[in-house]
């Protein structure tokens, strides 16, 4: 496998390529092998997703050997058998029972004995004293924080690359399932209970994740960013996240902040260190920095954040934040105040 | 080896006027809503269930009309979460399972020898029910109140706090209200082919397609009452303030998914063990010889039917729980793949030995071995905890699935279909026409369904009703799309066949494949009466055996003409020695009212007017006695027909 995830923190899609006008040809080359900077289970950065691929490519020769068996009978019957002069009339009972039961029997003790220890493998627990993220599953979007640090982001988890890191996961309504196809299998979000994963990048990037359980009308826009970084930039981040978010700086910025915490904003969100202390929607502390806007429904840029806070249901109908009654001559001061919280 | 046998039966003239008497039903308004005939039936439900067919094939067609490309507005979020609910729940429980049970009421009589199901009036009923629970269903979505959870409708999203409306509603009511219908087709069959097999079919002797059947028959029963249970729980709790599923209240969600599976693995067999029969019953007119191992076949048949219900857990490999219970659960998915492979490998040995006749029924189960053998390995992929945390709910688990419901159950109701419209119809259908539909169709299905296998690992999860352009999802969405243009248009041309076959088909002789079983010994179509004389079966080819055309023929004999009255025979369960005759009822409204009132009673619940629900319950109450009031001249069958 070619292992080309990108390394910066911008996922493939906010680089707007022109579209491609041969994607069928663009897609076998992909068949190849060379899945670029897609989410793929087939190139993967982490220990989990590293295991399965292995798994993966025993299953598929195995089964494509096991296939051309079956092509290579249905083949000979096809030509040789087709207006045959003669049928004949035997019973190859064992025939079917070493074809159709015994080599199969063999086959499968074997790959269910590498599948239990794939099992266990992606069972081990990450160790006492790891770093524990908190994951919250909302309809739709992640809340996420850390043991140790005071702050909250969303649809964002950083992690230090090459350690072993223990995912805590809840749910504040119905069910979803936290998934990074490149970093680790599924594990469900469940009502009512708490769940564990674990999350070990071995090289630096960012992993594009995505809610797998059907949780309603905007499931399709339920997507994180995990990012993969050396120990010491983890830290900066983590310490940042434990810091009351930045004050404005210019004038603009503290109009921008006036109308933010004066407004219908400070209900819902948080901005750490201002005393706007809104619990239902994600805490803003950081939200100029994030990689997108609604759970990967849009890049996280000027233009889309007006957009969003005018009306985000034409967004991604159905999310939880109606529309904003803002004065359209206030609307560029709090885009350059949401835009400075780094 | 084959005998072409003539129906030119050595009955007296007398007797077949009498037979023709007594069966007939005259083809008026009153006899349309009164026939308790299986054949009418059977064909009612093949129709119905191919409607069922068409709008839930059309809602996917929107949706991948709409997943053709990144971020395309062709429908709503609102709209396309409908319509892939509609597409499964309609696919599962309002096609695959009734159409196969259309083949069933059709056939099953006819190949045991019999001249109706068991219980007829029953058999009526159920396709009543079956009709309208699935308009019940269907007619949510112009309200826009179509069920929108996924067809497996999982807690808490289910519940009336974060899914309002009527949507889950209609879920739990139309699975409950349609739940009667298959739970009574089901002892119905059970009955009919352990009670009315012709004399002489003792079990060695009973054809794969009825085997296949019965153990279907036998898993419904036992399945669908933790759907139910679900369901009613459900309904309890959006409507009556219960807890079932809420861990507010001291509910659990996994509940609900437990349930669910320990039906809804089941019924994954449930619709492909049916079409697996199908497969038994078309290889032997076109290899010329008999299925190669029946024996292990049928333990291959009941061997899944009770493994099937240990597996349920590998629906639940990502909800985390203990790992110990995962590897058992593991473990017995791995196993219930032998079963099949058995099959399979039987099928092919079928095919190498005899002598293949190429037309569109065999081009069907080439195209079934094929695509059901893909399925099978990702299948037994998922099997493996580990590799199924990582792909299921991905686009990859939605290959898989498809790859073993078309390539496993629409093909070879596709080969059925082609191979049974000569004696269904009477007509035959147009070869060329079956050729291309076939092509079409096997093409549009590998390239609609291969592509997702790619987007799956690809990191594409399920039931998005757009995404995000990503490298390796647009190009093969594309593809899929495109695929399900041309899959689609490979079944219209089936459509067209059968339209075609009906209105301008050569008329078909009794028996143009020169099958084996005994429904190649009756008239294209069968006389409502089916058999002139009941044979006596003598080898598992009866057809083909010269000895039980005899015993229609020169060997009839007047306890097997049984012409003096609408009477069929009753013989022992495992032998299939002659018990007695016994009579069979005549047409009747009740099972109608009787479907009628439940519908009413649903549609009261649905719309909390429970008045009119307690009205439709003393109807139904009213109806059932009138129904099941004994003769007033207590005859020996009291208690058999219904």
């Amino acid at each position: 496998m070619k292992t080309t995830a990108e390394t910066t923190s911008r996922p493939a899609w906010r680089q707007r390529r022109p579209r491609s006008v041969l994607p069928l040809l663009y897609g076998l080359l992909l068949l190849a092998g060379c899945s670029g900077g897609s989410p793929s289970a087939l190139n993967p950065a982490g220990t989990g997703a590293a295991r399965v691929s292995g798994l993966w490519w025993l299953l598929f020769w195995i089964s494509v050997a096991v296939f051309a068996e079956v092509m290579a009978l249905l083949a000979w019957a096809l030509v040789f058998r087709r207006g045959a002069a003669r049928v004949r009339h035997g019973q190859p009972l064992r025939f079917v029972t070493i074809a159709g039961a015994g080599l199969p029997f063999i086959i499968l003790v074997a790959v269910y004995g590498v599948g239990l220890r794939d099992l266990a493998a992606l069972g081990a627990s990450p160790g006492r004293d790891a770093l524990t993220v908190e994951v919250t599953g909302h309809k739709w979007w992640w809340e996420v924080r850390y043991a140790g640090a005071s702050g909250a982001t969303a649809n964002e988890i950083h992690i230090p690359v090459g350690e072993r890191v223990r995912v805590r996961l809840r749910t504040d309504d119905v069910l979803h399932s936290f998934w990074v196809p490149q970093l680790m299998p599924k594990t469900d979000l469940i009502a009512g209970e708490t769940r564990e994963t674990w999350l070990e990048a071995r090289r630096d990037g960012s992993y594009r994740g995505q809610c797998a359980e059907y949780c309603g009308t905007q499931h399709a826009h339920m997507a994180f960013l995990v990012v993969a970084e050396p120990r010491a930039d983890f830290d900066a981040w983590l310490a940042r996240l434990d810091a009351p978010a930045r004050a404005p700086r210019t004038e603009a910025e503290r109009r921008g902040q006036q109308t933010f915490a004066q407004g219908t904003c400070a209900a819902c969100h948080t901005v750490r260190g201002t005393g706007v202390q809104g619990r239902v929607g994600p805490d803003l502390s950081n939200v100029g920095s994030r990689w997108s806007i609604g759970a990967g429904a849009v890049p996280n840029d000027a233009g889309h954040l007006g957009g969003w806070i005018a009306n985000s249901q034409t967004v991604k109908p159905g999310n939880a934040m109606p529309p904003q009654p803002v004065d359209a001559a206030r609307l560029p001061d709090l885009i350059t105040y949401l835009r400075s919280l780094e | 080896m084959s005998t072409t046998t003539s129906t030119a039966p050595a009955v007296g003239r007398d007797d077949l006027a009498r037979l023709a008497e007594h069966w007939a039903e005259p083809r008026s308004l009153r006899s349309w809503f009164t026939t308790v005939d299986h054949k009418r039936i059977g064909r009612r439900y093949l129709v119905t269930a191919a409607f069922f067919f068409v709008l839930a094939g059309l809602s996917a067609l929107v949706m991948r009309t709409q997943l053709a490309r990144p971020e395309s507005g062709v429908v709503s979020p609102q709209e396309y979460n409908q319509l892939f609910t509609m597409h499964g729940t309609a696919m599962i429980f309002l096609f695959a399972t009734p159409m196969l049970f259309g083949f069933g009421n059709f056939l099953v009589p006819l190949m045991i020898g019999s001249r109706d199901m068991a219980f007829p009036r029953l058999n009526a009923f159920g396709y009543w029910v079956f009709l309208f629970a699935g308009l019940f269903m269907w007619a949510s979505l112009p309200f826009g109140a179509a069920p929108n959870n996924g067809w497996f409708a999982y807690a808490p999203l289910n519940q009336v706090q974060h899914n309002p409306g009527l949507h889950m509603d209609v879920y739990a009511l139309g699975l409950l209200f349609l739940g009667i219908s298959t739970t009574s087709g089901a002892i119905n069959f059970i009955v009919t082919a352990l009670k009315l097999r012709a004399p002489g079919m003792s079990l060695n002797r009973v054809p794969l397609f009825v085997w296949a059947i019965v153990a279907t028959a036998f898993m419904v029963i036992f399945a669908l009452p933790a759907l139910n249970a679900d369901n009613a729980m459900l309904f309890f709790d959006r409507r009556f303030g219960t807890h079932f599923f809420d861990p507010s209240g001291g509910g659990n969600v996994l509940l609900w998914q437990h349930l669910f599976w320990i039906f809804g693995h089941p019924d994954v067999y449930i619709i492909v063990l049916p079409a697996l029969g199908i497969v038994s019953a078309v290889l032997p007119a076109f290899t010329r010889r008999g299925v190669v191992a029946y024996s292990l076949i049928v333990l291959s048949i009941v061997a899944i039917a009770i493994i099937s219900f240990g597996v349920w857990v590998h629906h639940m490999f990502a909800t985390g729980l203990p790992q110990l219970s995962y590897s058992f659960f593991s473990a017995a998915s791995t196993v219930i793949t032998i079963p099949s492979g058995i099959q399979i490998f039987a099928w092919l040995a079928t095919m190498l030995l005899g002598r293949l006749v190429s037309r569109v029924p065999l081009l069907f189960v080439i195209g079934f071995i094929v695509t059901f053998v893909l399925g099978g390995f990702t299948g037994a992929m998922f099997a493996l905890t580990a590799f199924d945390q990582q792909v299921t709910d991905s686009y990859f688990v939605v290959a898989h699935f498809h790859y073993v419901l078309i390539g496993g159950a629409v093909f070879p109701m596709l080969a059925g279909i082609y191979y049974w419209l000569p004696k269904i119809t009477g007509r035959m259908y147009h070869e060329g026409l079956g050729r291309w539909a076939f092509w079409l169709a096997f093409t549009g299905m590998h390239v609609t369904f291969f592509p997702m296998h790619l987007t799956g690992l690809f990191g594409m999860p399920r039931r998005v009703y757009t995404y995000r352009s990503e490298p390796g999802w647009d190009g093969w969405n594309l593809v899929s799309t495109v695929g399900s243009y041309l899959l689609a248009l490979g079944l219209l041309l089936v459509l067209v066949g059968v339209v075609h076959a009906v209105r301008r088909g050569r008329p078909a002789p009794a028996d143009p494949w020169e099958g084996d079983s005994l429904e190649w010994s009756t008239a294209s179509p069968p006389e409502p009466y089916n058999f002139p004389v009941i044979p006596r079966v003598r080898s598992l080819h009866p057809t083909w055996d010269a000895r039980t055309a005899e015993s229609t023929t020169t060997g009839a004999t007047a306890d097997r003409v049984l012409s003096d009255g609408r009477r069929t025979l009753f013989t022992s369960e495992l032998d299939a020695r002659t018990e007695r005759a016994v009579a069979m009822p005549e047409p009747s409204y009740k099972p109608l009212v009787l479907a009628g009132a439940l519908l009413v009673f649903f549609t009261a619940m649905l719309l909390a007017a429970y008045p009119i629900a307690v009205v439709a319950v003393l109807v139904v109450a009213a109806t059932i006695a009138a129904w099941l009031w004994p003769p007033r001249r207590p005859d020996e069958e009291l208690g058999v027909a219904s």
